[in-house]
């Protein structure tokens, strides 16, 4: 059995009260460390998502190293290779040729030609300028039948505009072909997870008598295509966003963001827009809150006074899911999270003001490698709240979850109910990287 | 074409290396890395991480430290953590865009050292080499300045360091106390093991040994300075199968009364016949398991290493193969000996033998990987 060796650290760090906590940046930024909390998905499993495509990485052995294990695990060694990049490409500044001869070699040696291809060059081709529009001019040149799109793994630049998870949820439709609009399907964007067919969003699509496209159910390249004849686009994860006003405003589609918003005013507005979008009603919102009040009440009772922690992994909404629990009686004590978004911060506000004793946690301070991860009392909802509680009674969901609307609200009354009832092996279940992709629905 | 990879994995990268051999000692390492890069390492590289509370983190490295140098932001933070968690010392280890850059690591190194009281180290990584060569710089910088310089070799003593442990090669299966236990079995002193079950302080008592044992690559730089500081010989090689481990025994004994080092993992009939079967990995413990082999069974093995090494440890008929299209016409037929992530690039006429290697296929195949420390294969 390892044992920590050294002083005590100090941990002052790990804990402040949302009363005193400060706006948009609770805590002091530094050095990193990482839980091993590994369900949100990565843009390997993202990309995978393209149907019959292949994934080329071009990095460094070391970057490399992680993506080729993600393709292996998920089951997709077979459409994804790699060109490694080593100290005599960076001294030589032959970056071009590497990349236009490595893809070249990798797609020559593949039994069947795949119909798209998604390049990924690194953070070593931005510093040393590379010129990937020649590389893949020259690539298109020499595969006609191939559709290449660029890629990045260049998380150096996460502070330099779009995020890589952003950058990478716009790449996955960059391959989309205009075509003739037909109005009569709608998109759903940037969503790792499908939306469950029961929540008000999809049940109005359908009502309205349109198709409802996600790239999460396409079996193939061309029905993947088919995603530009939609005449409406609605991103629902902020990371998508910006990726879905850009395919908008290439394909001129209509653009809708609706998030999942744990927050019923919320929801009937974006319920209402949605509605005007597709020239129909919005559904009765009052039944739905009624329903939606039922379930949560109904946990709560078997919850009883169990703390309860929320990581920011799990929904991207963390403050506005204290509000609504602890409006509906639970007991939540601790958040985890790294800052605090804009669309969060009516809900912190409220918050500070109503219940200032909530705890907040960052969840990359080096001193939350030394928490103590005793609250094994806590109902945790997400992963990194779920491993910092050190508890086995935890909602497992990522990136939303496929959640929306009240019926989301609903479904995810049931799963804490069934969180409580059922405790799980943290250990095993947290693990994983790009929780939901396993089940095949990317491959 | 070199460099290209249709379908196999990759090797765990230097930077992994580092952290994988200090992960035990107190010490907090810390990669100068962009934020989610050390993802690989905790998931794939480091099978204590779970369980473990051990100090390895990020720097965090944005495209504007890369533009303004941000060495001083890098130092800040390390002291920062350093002053809150108290280390027993600091490592820093380089990436690409580091490397590009030029950062001067032994400077940032006596910085931080200067303004925490902490010793710390600078390593020269850079993600383009694979984890032997991460973990042996931090072992033979470890071993430069934790090992106690006042003691001297007690010759005879039968004492002996196990050099080059790290779970990357050896998993987290109980090899590294098999091999305590052989060793004692053996009539030899297991003073500490570099760098699995032992204590910073035993670890500074190296210099104590009669004779170290080298069972990785990693271990073999550090070796050489124990040599070199010490006086104490090396026998290079992992007690594998029963009459393998016995020559291993054997060659410390006889080290320890010589003092001339040896490579037993080098050992093949070289009686000219063509290899029956190949292993593919790392040289020390595919060497290793070459010997145990052909000692048991009298079957010819030749090793197929992807990774650097030494031709000091090389056997008659082994060879060097890193990239996909050399390791291809080498694995076209006979009997192989790979991780499963070798599987796909295997001719139609191949015996394929798993071996799993946390060093190649990170946890997937973790389960699996056996200990073979001292046992009948």
């Amino acid at each position: 059995m390892l044992k920590r060796l050294g002083e005590k650290p100090d941990l002052t760090q790990t804990t402040v009260s949302v009363g005193e906590a400060s706006y948009p940046a609770p805590f002091e930024t530094g050095l990193e460390y990482a839980a091993p909390a590994r369900g949100v998905w990565n843009i390997v499993h993202t990309g995978m998502l393209v149907p019959e495509s292949h994934e080329i990485f071009i990095c460094a052995a070391g970057c490399l190293r992680g993506v080729v294990l993600t393709a292996a695990e998920m089951g997709a060694a077979e459409r994804f290779s790699t060109v490694a990049i080593r100290e005599n490409n960076v001294l030589d500044g032959d970056m071009e040729e590497l990349m236009i001869e490595g893809v070249t070699d990798i797609l020559n040696k593949l039994q069947r030609t795949p119909r798209a291809v998604l390049v990924y060059t690194s953070c070593i081709h931005h510093f040393m300028s590379c010129d990937v529009t020649r590389c893949y001019a020259e690539l298109r040149r020499r595969f006609p039948n191939v559709d290449f799109t660029d890629c990045y793994m260049d998380p150096i630049m996460r502070k330099s505009g779009l995020t890589p998870d952003q950058t990478m949820r716009s790449r996955l439709y960059s391959l989309l072909k205009p075509a003739p609009v037909d109005g009569m399907s709608v998109n759903i964007i940037g969503s790792d997870l499908q939306t469950y067919p029961d929540c008000e969003l999809v049940q109005m699509v359908q009502q309205s008598g349109r198709t409802l496209r996600e790239i999460t159910a396409c079996k193939s390249y061309d029905e993947y295509q088919l995603m530009a004849t939609s005449y409406l686009n609605i991103a629902m994860y902020p990371a998508a966003k910006a990726g879905c006003e850009a395919l908008c405003e290439r394909l001129a589609h209509r653009c809708l963001y609706l998030p999942f918003i744990p927050d019923y005013d919320d929801i009937d507005r974006e319920l209402e827009l949605l509605a005007a979008a597709l020239e129909t009603n919005p559904p009765d919102a009052s039944a739905l809150r009624a329903l939606a009040d039922e379930s949560l009440f109904k946990a709560r009772a078997i919850v009883g006074d169990a703390p309860v922690a929320i990581d920011y992994t799990a929904l991207s909404h963390p403050m506005e899911l204290a509000r609504l629990l602890i409006n509906h009686g639970f007991n939540v004590t601790d958040l985890f999270l790294d800052s605090i978004s804009t669309a969060d911060r009516d809900a912190f506000l409220w918050l500070k003001r109503n219940y200032p004793s909530l705890r907040l946690h960052p969840t990359i301070h080096p001193e939350m490698r030394v928490y103590p991860r005793d609250e094994r009392n806590t109902l945790a909802i997400g992963q990194k709240a779920a491993y910092f509680c050190g508890t086995c009674r935890f909602v497992n969901i990522v990136e939303d979850g496929g959640l929306h609307g009240y019926m989301g609200i609903i479904r995810l009354a049931e799963l804490i109910t069934d969180a409580f009832e059922n405790p799980k092996d943290a250990k095993i279940e947290i693990q994983p990287k790009g929780l939901g992709c396993a089940g095949g629905c990317c491959l | 074409m070199k460099q290209t990879s249709r379908i196999i994995s990759t090797y765990a990268a230097d930077i992994s290396g580092v952290p994988s051999a200090l992960f035990e000692l107190g010490g907090m390492t810390v990669m100068h890395d962009a934020s989610g890069c050390n993802s690989t390492y905790n998931t794939h590289d480091e099978p204590r991480w779970y369980d473990h509370d051990s100090m390895v983190f990020l720097s965090g490295m944005t495209e504007m430290d890369a533009i303004m140098g941000g060495d001083d932001k890098l130092i800040h933070d390390v002291c920062a953590a350093a002053n809150e968690l108290h280390p027993r010392f600091i490592a820093i280890a380089g990436t690409p865009i580091p490397m590009m850059i030029g950062t001067d690591f032994d400077a940032v190194a006596r910085v931080i050292e200067e303004r925490t009281g902490i010793p710390c180290l600078g390593l020269k990584t850079n993600s383009m080499h694979s984890y032997l060569s991460g973990a042996g710089m931090a072992f033979t910088a470890y071993a430069k300045r934790f090992v106690d310089r006042t003691l001297s070799r007690q010759a005879g003593s039968g004492r002996v360091n196990v050099l080059g442990l790290t779970p990357l090669d050896f998993s987290v299966n109980g090899s590294n106390e098999s091999i305590r236990q052989l060793l004692q079995r053996g009539g030899l002193t297991p003073l500490s093991s570099w760098a699995m079950g032992s204590s910073p302080d035993e670890l500074a008592r190296s210099g104590l040994a009669d004779v170290n044992l080298v069972v990785s690559y990693a271990g073999l730089s550090a070796a050489k300075y124990l040599k070199r500081t010490f006086g104490a010989p090396y026998v290079v090689g992992v007690p594998i199968g029963k009459e393998f481990s016995g020559v291993l025994i054997n060659a410390l004994h006889k080290a320890s009364k010589t003092g001339e080092c040896s490579a037993p993992c080098a050992l093949r009939r070289a009686d000219g016949a063509a290899p029956q079967i190949s292993i593919v990995g790392e040289s020390v413990y595919s060497g290793s398991l070459a010997a145990a082999i052909e000692a048991q069974t009298g079957l010819s093995c030749r090793v197929i290493c992807p990774l650097e090494t030494e031709k000091a440890l090389m056997g008659f008929g082994d060879c060097l193969a890193s990239d996909e299209d050399e390791l291809i016409p080498l694995l076209y037929s006979g009997i192989v000996v790979a991780d499963p992530l070798y599987k796909p690039i295997c001719g139609g006429l191949t015996r394929f033998y798993e071996l799993p290697s946390e060093a190649f296929s990170g946890r997937i195949y973790r389960k699996s990987i056996p200990n073979l420390i001292g046992k009948r294969l």
